[in-house]
């Protein structure tokens, strides 16, 4: 398989009032192939939703791509007119939004909205833009499409606009898909048939995937590939099952523990044990130091850990890196 | 003397809040002029009652009705029919005064702590206010108790002096804890009270809540839609479809033994993941989103998404039953579906 995306080295900073840039994604690399899945996975603030962002190049105002390269099928989309950056959107970079509500328009019919991005791509007609934009609903599992593409979002529940984006997304028949937290709002129910729908829709159209989550345990069935960030660092990355099963980082074996799993078939009844929690909280913006990021919360710091730059993201495996400085006595 | 008080028989006061046959209905217009207007069956004929000490969780889809049970219980919208008695007296009844004096003991933390919270003042009179508003001790007194609440709920004393917007998702839903433990409440309603945090804040404000639990005895009615949040933390479990509550057992039973289809879909979509999770899903989890509340059909409110569902299914309401020690279903076909095997 060929890489399709290729992010090198990638920084963003934001633009103070004072002129000052601060980084908010510092030297990020990763690559996804097609028909793959690649998670970005870590807490609010560490810089997931900014990396998409920057692929998509929609940064906001104040954010500015301070050095790296972003390549799609070796074009670099960072030195990309705005013309070209139109035609690449949906139709080789499409993105899921968080909040199906506040990314679709009230005011058209989920049928325009389809066909607007089916119009603009392939310069099909409007009544066959709404043939295709009916296939698409069905190929998204929408009852009775026929009339739901003339329905309106606020007629649509959280499940079935979630669904109309992912239509939308993949009407331009993107190489790249970027999910942004796309089941976040949604019921554990809907939640599955989500996950199970972009998966099918995958193996049918290889089409690579970029999902983005706070969520590490629910990506790890998805994902081929997870990269965990942290204050807009790469902390760890490599194989889905590797990471999941082995996380070498103590932030990643954090965010995989506080979570509750739950457990099924007869247990005896059990007293409350404390969840294992990362205590603190990620470093705003502005309060990142050369050194470490996670130091100040890290169980496992030792006084090495202080002394010292941020480390490398360095293999521990073929498929697996960390940037630990402990990761060798941590992985054993 | 002491033999003939600990021979005592369990009386009422075991349980703290009764619900019984609770029922909120919306207004939902008319399609036609004349017409008698349709209803939202938000919560539709609701029981259950929870014991001292313990958490009690509600678990459902959006729409089930989860929060409205919440919101009625704290009097925010006006309940249909049914009774709420807290302690000796049914809450739906009171007005006024004893309302307000209900509410030292009733306390309520929201989902989002943004909106919860007043951006334009500061977090120590947020925390305050509910002592200014029930008179709850001397001005003196009320600012000591303002800094103790911070203590407790792990915030530095500074905190009462900045606005909300000065602090992070998890601390504002700690200064929501605090400004709820004001009165020294007996019962806490959580709904959803960790789904907007992220993973690693939800486990911290989770610890927290049971640490508040166990110093001040505590009750909670904790809703969620996160099975593993509501397994680890509630020690009984009432599950929600359209209104109703479906099945209802301990936290042990019923990821044990899950009687209700409904439930089963909910465990199939919250499986750890794994050849156990594969076959659960293939077999019972339900495609597609709730029918809407508007007038619901006759019959089993699950009849139209559940695989198992036969003619009586659609035709006439199935009752909750007991089929073990506090584990109540409401399913026509219980007695006959063989609960999943969770083996693999």
């Amino acid at each position: 398989m060929s890489t399709l995306l290729k992010v090198e080295n990638l920084s963003v900073g934001m633009r103070g009032s004072t002129g000052v840039v601060v980084p908010v994604l510092e030297n990020l690399s990763f690559a996804v192939e097609a028909g793959r899945t690649m998670a970005l996975v870590g807490e609010s603030g560490c810089g997931k939703s900014m990396t998409a962002l920057a692929i998509m190049r929609l940064l906001p105002e104040d954010f500015v791509v301070t050095s790296g390269r972003i390549l799609l099928e070796g074009e670099d989309i960072l030195s990309a007119s705005p013309k070209r950056m139109r035609s690449l959107r949906g139709n080789g970079i499409s993105m899921i939004f968080q909040e199906p509500m506040t990314a679709l328009n009230p005011l058209f019919t989920v049928g325009d909205q389809i066909g607007e991005v089916l119009r603009w791509h392939s310069g099909v007609g409007l009544a066959e833009a709404e043939q295709q934009a009916i296939a698409l609903l069905r190929a998204v599992q929408i009852p009775a499409p026929e009339q739901r593409v003339k329905a309106y979002p606020h007629q649509l529940s959280g499940g079935m606009r979630q669904r109309v984006m992912i239509a939308m997304a993949l009407a331009g028949r993107p190489k790249l898909l970027i999910a942004d937290e796309p089941t976040t709002a949604l019921d554990v129910t809907v939640q599955a048939q989500i996950f199970d729908l972009l998966a099918d829709l995958q193996k049918e159209t290889k089409t690579a995937i970029v999902l983005i989550t706070h969520d590490l345990g629910a990506v790890a069935e998805l994902a081929d590939d997870i990269s965990v960030l942290y204050a807009g660092r790469c902390i760890e990355s490599g194989d889905a099952d590797s990471v999941v099963s082995h996380p070498c980082h103590p932030y990643t074996r954090g965010l995989l523990d506080c979570v509750p799993q739950l457990k099924l078939g007869p247990r005896p009844p059990q007293a409350w044990s404390d969840l294992a929690e990362i205590a603190g909280m990620v470093p705003p913006l502005g309060a990142r130091g050369p050194d470490c990021a996670f130091l100040a919360r890290c169980r496992e710091a030792s006084e090495l850990c202080r002394s010292r730059l941020q480390p490398a993201l360095e293999p521990i495996t073929d498929d697996h890196a960390v940037s630990c400085w402990r990761k060798s006595e941590l992985a054993a | 003397m002491t033999t003939l008080q600990a021979a005592a028989p369990p009386d009422s006061s075991e349980f703290v809040l009764n619900v019984n046959d609770l029922v909120v209905h919306f207004e939902a217009g008319r399609k036609r002029p004349l017409q008698a207007p349709s209803f939202v069956h938000a919560v539709d004929g609701v029981s259950f009652r929870v014991r001292r000490g313990t958490s009690f969780g509600i678990v459902g889809e959006s729409g089930s009705g989860k929060s409205t049970t919440a919101q009625a219980i704290m009097r925010l919208v006006p309940a249909t029919s049914g009774q709420i008695v807290f302690g000796e007296r049914n809450i739906l009844d009171l007005t006024g005064k004893g309302l307000r004096e209900v509410r030292k003991h009733l306390q309520i933390v929201f989902q989002d702590p943004f909106s919860a919270l007043n951006p334009r003042r500061r977090a120590g009179e947020q925390i305050r206010e509910p002592l200014d508003l029930l008179g709850i001790g001397t001005p003196g007194e009320r600012d000591e108790r303002v800094r103790r609440l911070l203590a407790e709920v792990g915030l530095p004393p500074n905190a009462a002096n900045l606005f909300p917007h000065q602090f992070s998702g998890g601390q504002r839903q700690r200064l929501c804890i605090a400004r709820a433990l004001a009165p020294e409440p007996d019962l806490i309603v959580c709904d959803e009270a960790v789904s907007a945090l992220d993973v690693a804040i939800q486990a911290q404000i989770l610890n927290l809540l049971k640490r508040l639990q166990r110093e001040r005895q505590l009750t909670y009615i904790f809703i969620s839609h996160d099975l593993g949040v509501i397994q680890q933390f509630c020690d009984e479990i009432a599950v929600m479809y359209l209104g109703k509550i479906v099945e209802q057992a301990p936290a042990a039973t019923i990821f044990a033994e899950p009687r209700h289809p409904y439930t089963w879909s909910l465990i199939a979509a919250a499986a750890p993941p794994g050849p156990t999770r594969e076959a659960l899903k293939q077999h019972y989890l339900v495609k597609g989103d709730p029918p809407s509340p508007v007038d619901p059909p006759p019959g089993c409110r699950f009849a139209q998404r559940c695989p198992s569902a036969v003619d009586q299914c659609r035709k006439s309401l199935p009752l909750q039953e007991s089929i073990g020690t506090n584990h109540y279903v409401a399913c026509h076909r219980a007695a006959e579906l063989l609960p999943p095997s969770f083996d693999g």
